[in-house]
């Protein structure tokens, strides 16, 4: 599904980011792992054209994504809060993204419905904007604005991060849920571990802009993982 | 510890956005600050030698129009002084005496540009007023107890800061007060007069307005203290949010979509609330050129120049920042599936319908005879055919994030000026007054104004194309915008 080719990324001299080579399978659930620094968020701006690579490419579902704007239609993400409209409530929100991505008002509707439970309440029909919401509900309408019109690719940075226990807990069962879907492939990029390996089934570490493990989760891999970040 | 405190203040001023700039423009600013400080002086100083030749005794007519004064004053301030209250958040933690803080914030609000400015006014007039030999002590109490009423206005404007429509309030008010003043029904001068000529020609009525400034500092100074908590006076106003569905768009489509985003954007935001004031204030321009009250713009060439701003107020005050509009989200909409057509298109609609509004308001210029409004509909025509899009254009080449929550910067942002956006805004003021010139000197001024409605409609015809290099203007500058936008002020 994406296809990176001698992808780097190089600020005044200095390499941020640089693969030589990797291949994300269709319906794969892809976990990016790494410290500050490490390259997460340079190599999703980069998966959604949002920076320029300073050599190579990524192709996602062959389409170049630095050429042609193709990808976008099944391409879904949430990086951060600047992701949102601080002055819109909610609602409206997804419904403007329904509205980009061709979903009627129902439809929309019919996918908050399933995601009540996630929202706990604080988000749907609570006379506020999206800028005066909490850190963590900001991120719980940026995910789930990723899951409106079905996309293929969805793209999350630190989805874990501001989130409380409750709401870590139900999006791991999200995620797992998309992960189960052959047809949806999920990159997540987070620096717990442990959330990490739940809900991946493949795993790459960076460390400083390099691919340094790259593993199919199995019993060991928090064993191996926790072993490399314990310096 | 106020040392610390002037210290940080140092640091914030000179490492402030704004500071950031190139030289070439740090010196522009500066001959463009010492022209206005000029101008500042001159009407100080002149002030009293023209009323002198007018036959006006100086002191009586300024002190009778003292009031409006005052009044306009606190109004500009409602507007657009702000009260820098987020900077002290930080200190509540630390080892500082409340009432330290307080005051500290109180007193950095006396040096503010808003104060200062009347010093440019007031010192060079009430110099005058020594060497013409009036009392020296007469003129230096008025000149204290005028200041003081300033500051009253200073801490007025912080005691009701967060309180929305004062403003218009205080506008409506002035404006009725004038209104009634212009026709003879009522004559607030004839009430504050008396009082503003007592301060002149008594030793003690200026100790009135002295006391007050420091009684209402008191007051100002226990309100602050009693609500320095995060969830009192520190706290981010926090707006009651509806949702509005504005389903009738949904029938135009894409534009639609964005048509409903930008109406939002445009009520439930301050700067966008500002700009919008801004744009109806152009709408009254047109007094200074039609009622022949400024020599300068007592021509006919002139008169094409306001019509141009009298119907294109909201379109040079909003089109010049898309899309900085959406600098806060511009990520989110570089990820989305959207069209740049129906994104430029529903910005495009929504100029062009401010614009028909405003020329329909226009009509009272009808007062001034048919030819007046006729050249405000010519600018119009100019301002929907060309100038929609070259704000368009030189929009593209803005990068200037906006923050939707200050109301600041509506009037200009200094780094919002680069030379291609110059370059872009000549032909918006120029050619139609170009055109017009020529018209009315080869033939009759309503050749020019058909020559200027022509080209506008020209414009119109080449829509499509205009959008089509826009669209390719956005595409190849998409990089450097998001970088610039993730650049917070």
């Amino acid at each position: 599904m994406i296809q990176v080719n001698n992808l780097s990324k190089t600020y005044n001299g200095t390499t941020v980011l640089k693969i030589d080579n990797l291949e994300i399978k269709k319906g794969e659930s892809f976990g990016l792992v790494g410290n500050n620094g490490a390259g997460k968020t340079t190599f999703f701006s980069l998966l959604l054209d949002l920076i320029q690579p300073s050599t190579g490419n990524i192709v996602n579902n062959d389409i170049q994504v630095n050429t042609s704007e193709n990808w976008k239609p099944f391409t879904a993400s949430f990086l951060d809060e600047s992701f949102l409209i601080g002055y819109l409530t909610p609602e409206e929100y997804f419904y403007f993204i329904g509205d980009l991505r061709g979903q009627n008002k129902a439809d929309v509707d019919a996918l908050l419905a399933t995601h009540e439970e996630f929202f706990n309440g604080e988000i749907l029909k609570n006379k506020k904007y999206l800028r005066d919401l909490s850190k963590g509900n900001q991120k719980k309408v940026g995910i789930i604005a990723t899951l409106i019109g079905n996309p293929e690719v969805i793209i999350l940075d630190e989805p874990f991060a501001n989130l409380d226990p409750t709401t870590q807990f139900r999006l791991k069962k999200i995620i797992k849920d998309l992960a189960d879907n052959p047809e949806v492939t999920v990159l997540v990029s987070s620096h717990d571990l442990l959330h990490t390996v739940e809900v991946s089934d493949r795993i790459v570490a960076l460390h400083k802009g390099e691919v340094v493990k790259d593993i199919q989760t199995s019993e060991e891999t928090l064993k191996e993982l926790e072993l490399f970040f314990a310096v | 510890m106020i040392q610390k405190f002037l210290y940080l203040e140092w640091k914030a001023f000179f490492r402030s956005a704004s500071f950031a700039t190139n030289l070439a423009l740090k010196i522009l600013m500066g001959f463009v600050a010492v022209y206005f400080i000029l101008i500042f002086l001159a009407v100080g100083v002149g002030a009293f030698y023209i009323l002198k030749k007018m036959n006006l005794d100086p002191i009586v007519t300024v002190n009778q129009f003292m009031i409006y004064y005052v009044l306009m004053d606190l109004i500009i301030r409602l507007l657009l002084q702000k009260i820098p209250v987020m900077n002290i958040r930080p200190m509540l933690i630390f080892p500082i005496k409340k009432s330290t803080i307080v005051h500290f914030s109180l007193g950095k609000t006396v040096l503010s540009f808003f104060n200062l400015v009347h010093a440019f006014f007031l010192i060079p007039f009430c110099v005058v007023l020594i060497i013409e030999g009036y009392d020296v002590l007469s003129v230096v109490l008025w000149y204290t107890a005028i200041f003081s009423l300033l500051f009253i206005n200073n801490f007025l404007n912080i005691l009701l800061s967060n309180k929305d429509n004062l403003f218009a309030i205080f506008l409506a008010i002035a404006a009725v007060l004038g209104g009634l003043h212009y026709y003879g029904l009522f004559n607030i001068t004839e009430i504050t007069a008396p009082f503003f000529n007592a301060i002149f020609n008594t030793y003690w009525a200026f100790a009135i307005p002295v006391l007050a400034l420091i009684a209402l500092y008191y007051v100002t100074f226990q309100y602050f203290k009693k609500n320095l908590y995060l969830d009192a006076g520190l706290s981010n106003k926090h707006d009651v949010a509806k949702t509005e569905e504005l389903t009738w768009l949904n029938q135009f489509g894409t534009i639609g979509t964005f048509l409903k985003n930008d109406i939002k954007l445009i009520k439930r935001n301050k700067r966008s609330k500002t700009t919008v004031g801004l744009s109806v204030m152009f709408l009254f321009y047109g007094f200074l050129f039609f009622t022949n009250s400024i020599e300068a713009y007592n021509n006919p060439v002139m008169h094409i120049f306001a019509g141009i701003f009298v119907s294109g107020g909201f379109l040079i005050t909003f089109g010049q920042f898309v899309p900085s509009w959406d600098s806060a989200y511009y990520q989110l909409m570089m990820t989305q599936n959207i069209p740049y057509k129906g994104y430029l298109s529903s910005k495009w609609w929504l100029m062009v319908i401010a614009t028909i509004v405003t020329t329909t308001i226009a009509s009272f210029y009808l007062y001034f005879g048919i030819h007046v409004y006729l050249t405000i509909v010519v600018g119009a025509i100019y301002n929907i055919g060309v100038n929609s899009h070259l704000v368009l254009l030189g929009g593209a080449y803005t990068k200037t994030p906006i923050d939707l929550s200050s109301g600041k910067g509506a009037f200009g942002d200094k780094k919002a000026f680069n030379v291609k956006t110059m370059l872009i805004s000549i032909p918006q003021l120029g050619l139609p007054v170009l055109l017009y010139w020529f018209g009315s000197k080869f033939g009759n001024p309503n050749i020019g104004l058909a020559l200027v409605a022509g080209v506008g409609i020209i414009g119109f015809a080449f829509k499509e194309k205009a959008f089509s290099v826009i669209e390719k203007i956005y595409k190849s500058e998409k990089y450097a915008t998001i970088a610039a936008y993730k650049q917070k002020g």
